[in-house]
């Protein structure tokens, strides 16, 4: 993964590639075919140069000339990962070696808070919606514990978008009630990966909250930020119209329509406002890793009064720079950067807006310290304004 | 080789006599056909009429059975019967707790003792088939599976934490006479794995499995049926052994 604020330079067009056409004589036709043909020579040769170029530092991995075969590394030492409720992360991984990671993960079913007055039984890993962040390295042999609680009403199983194999794990970690399933994998690709329970029916396990994050590093590691925040959408289906009070039951018939009465970030309205509010200093880089467990809705992921620096899009290894909005699917991530330029609050949305002014995707992050970089100059006066009278 | 022993006097046991009426404490489910949640090949299923347990057993009428034949007591049971789990919230092999536990559907139990159970009784597990077919009735009605309101509350009881068990008849009696079938706790079946004939629900082998993501709906008569996905994912989840505090189980008998 690239450096933050490491920008690429923006691409000068190549005049020869784009020879505007000309009125030319016909005696001069062979001469402009022969300029398309350099150009053209051009633009492969450059491209044999872009594909031979070794990665700079680490920044992209050459995918485009060939999928690379699979190696997993030998890996040496055994530790427990330590997992993280939303919207905490766990600690960047220092070592430079693959190992192997004991992952302990328990299916607990739970009735919390879906919005004030408003509680829902969410099905989820960990105790928390989104499930607890898990954070391993490229490489890393990861020997997965999938506890199902005893008070579980149904068995529970999890389909890890980071596995390579059947159902990322489904069939293998399937447990009832009381029961427990372990299976191991290797973290082969570097990336931000959703997961989710995969058992009959799916669609309910995952409009329960079924859902969360495992960030897989690359092997070169991260750029160092200073704060790093997990947050992730979904969207619930209750009985009951959005503010109805008391336990709501899920509601099959919206959820086939597609109609959600909340569409939240971290399984609440308010998960991420007034005392829940993501908290930095100006001047700080931050990382948010952004995630959307659906089951149906597409997140227009937008942070008001932040240009995102870069974008990891679909939580894979190519930044994107300079994004105001980014799409975030179902099952999908984007890791996304910027530097806290200016104090005040900055305000994350689903920028279909109507999710969040009245079915509470909204989340704060608030800044405090001294402005810097003279990146906002605020007010500088109001007035009264008459236009003109019209028609003159 | 005491197991194997076991095993073949059960077997023997099971071939229960035909009755003409249903024995007591059984209500007469008449037949009729149905559409399962999944088919093999026919989209509809015969069922013959079928004499059902009005209620699920009861911890108190599993203590007699463990009384009569200490064989099947919690301690006793060969491991390759049943999980650690046997019984396990009994306070003792031959106690089960107070009166009201008593009055308990008795779970923590596996396949193999509630098929021994119902052959001591003369009877046997219901199929799937009958199981099904005698839980598409509501109060009122003997298929309800395709009423909104039907789907609805029992997609809800099934979201219903219940910790512990509750007793039985405190769920709804249906138009046969039968309680309990929905929302107090699941329930055995004999064929439970009948989805998977040819494999064995832990394998990771090639053959897709119906259950999980989307594939489940692939093959489903019905994929708005939830709580008939739940049913079948919780049995297709089982294996012989298993014993669940939410897992239970009645007895059938050939009319």
């Amino acid at each position: 993964m690239s450096t933050l604020m490491e920008q690429e330079p923006i691409t000068t067009v190549d005049p020869r590639r784009t020879t505007p056409p000309t009125r030319t004589g016909p005696g001069l036709r062979w001469l402009l075919w022969l300029v398309v043909f350099l150009a053209a020579v051009d633009v492969v040769a450059m491209a044999v140069v872009v594909r031979g170029r070794a990665p700079a530092s680490g920044e992209t991995r050459a995918f485009a000339a060939a999928i690379p075969t699979p190696q997993a590394p030998a890996v040496r030492g055994e530790e427990r990962a330590v997992l993280t409720a939303p919207p905490l992360v766990p600690q960047p991984i220092t070592r430079g070696y693959a190992t192997k990671v004991i992952v302990d993960l328990e299916v607990v079913e739970k009735t919390m808070r879906m919005a004030d007055g408003v509680d829902y039984t969410f099905w989820t890993f960990g105790g928390t919606v989104p499930g607890s962040f898990i954070r391993v390295r490229e490489g890393d042999q990861v020997e997965f514990h999938l506890k199902n609680h005893p008070s579980s009403t149904v068995p529970h199983n999890i389909d890890l978008h980071a596995v390579t194999g059947p159902g990322g794990g489904a069939e293998a970690t399937l447990a009832v009630p009381g029961h427990q399933a372990v299976f191991t994998f290797t973290a082969l690709n570097p990336g931000l990966y959703v997961y989710h329970c995969a058992f009959a029916p799916a669609s309910l396990h995952v409009a329960n909250g079924m859902y969360g994050m495992i960030l897989v590093e690359p092997k070169e590691g991260m750029t160092p930020v200073d704060r790093e925040f997990y947050v992730m959408q979904g969207d619930f289906y209750t009985r009951g119209a959005n503010g109805e009070a008391g336990l709501q039951p899920f509601d099959m018939q919206k959820a086939i329509a597609e109609q959600p009465d909340y569409v939240v970030f971290n399984g609440s309205v308010g998960a991420l406002t007034g005392d829940n509010a993501l908290k930095v200093r100006t001047g700080e880089t931050v990382r948010l890793f952004v995630g959307n467990g659906g089951p149906n809705l597409t997140s227009s992921f937008h942070v008001i009064g932040e240009v995102f620096d870069n974008v990891y899009t679909e939580g894979g290894t190519l930044a994107q720079h300079n994004v105001q909005t980014t799409t975030i699917p179902p099952g999908g991530s984007a890791i996304v950067e910027f530097r806290a330029e200016t104090p005040g609050k900055l305000v994350l949305v689903d920028h279909a807006l109507f999710r969040a002014f009245h079915k509470g995707t909204v989340g704060l992050m608030m800044v405090e310290g001294e402005p810097r970089g003279g990146a906002f100059g605020g007010q500088v006066s109001t007035g009264a304004y008459t236009p003109a009278p019209a028609g003159r | 080789m005491r197991a194997l022993t076991l095993l073949l006097l059960l077997s023997l046991a099971t071939a229960a006599p035909a009755a003409a009426e249903p024995g007591p404490g059984m209500a007469r489910i008449p037949g009729g056909r149905y559409v399962p949640l999944f088919v093999n090949g026919r989209a509809t299923v015969e069922v013959e009429a079928f004499a059902l347990d009005r209620r699920p057993v009861t911890r108190g009428d599993y203590l007699a059975f463990v009384r009569a034949r200490p064989q099947w007591q919690r301690g006793r049971l060969s491991p390759a019967f049943t999980e650690t789990g046997y019984l396990a919230s009994w306070p003792g092999p031959l106690t089960v707790g107070s009166a009201t536990d008593a009055r308990r559907p008795v779970t923590e139990v596996s396949w193999f003792t509630a098929r021994a159970y119902c052959a001591w009784r003369g009877a046997r597990l219901p199929t799937t088939d009958e199981w099904e077919y005698a839980a598409l009735a509501s109060e009122t009605t003997r298929n309800a599976s395709r009423v909104p309101a039907f789907t609805a509350r029992l997609l809800d009881l099934y979201h219903t934490p219940r910790p512990v068990p509750p007793v039985v008849g405190s769920g709804f009696r249906n138009v046969y006479g039968v309680s309990d079938l929905h929302g107090v706790v699941w329930e055995w079946v004999e064929d439970f794995n009948s989805l998977l004939v040819s494999d064995d629900s832990r394998a990771t082998s090639g053959r897709d499995h119906p259950l999980f993501c989307a594939a489940g709906v692939v093959g489903a008569t019905d994929p708005n049926n939830y709580p008939a996905f739940l049913r079948y994912g919780f049995r297709a989840a089982l294996q012989g052994r298993t014993t669940v505090g939410s897992l239970g189980f009645r007895c059938a008998q050939d009319l």
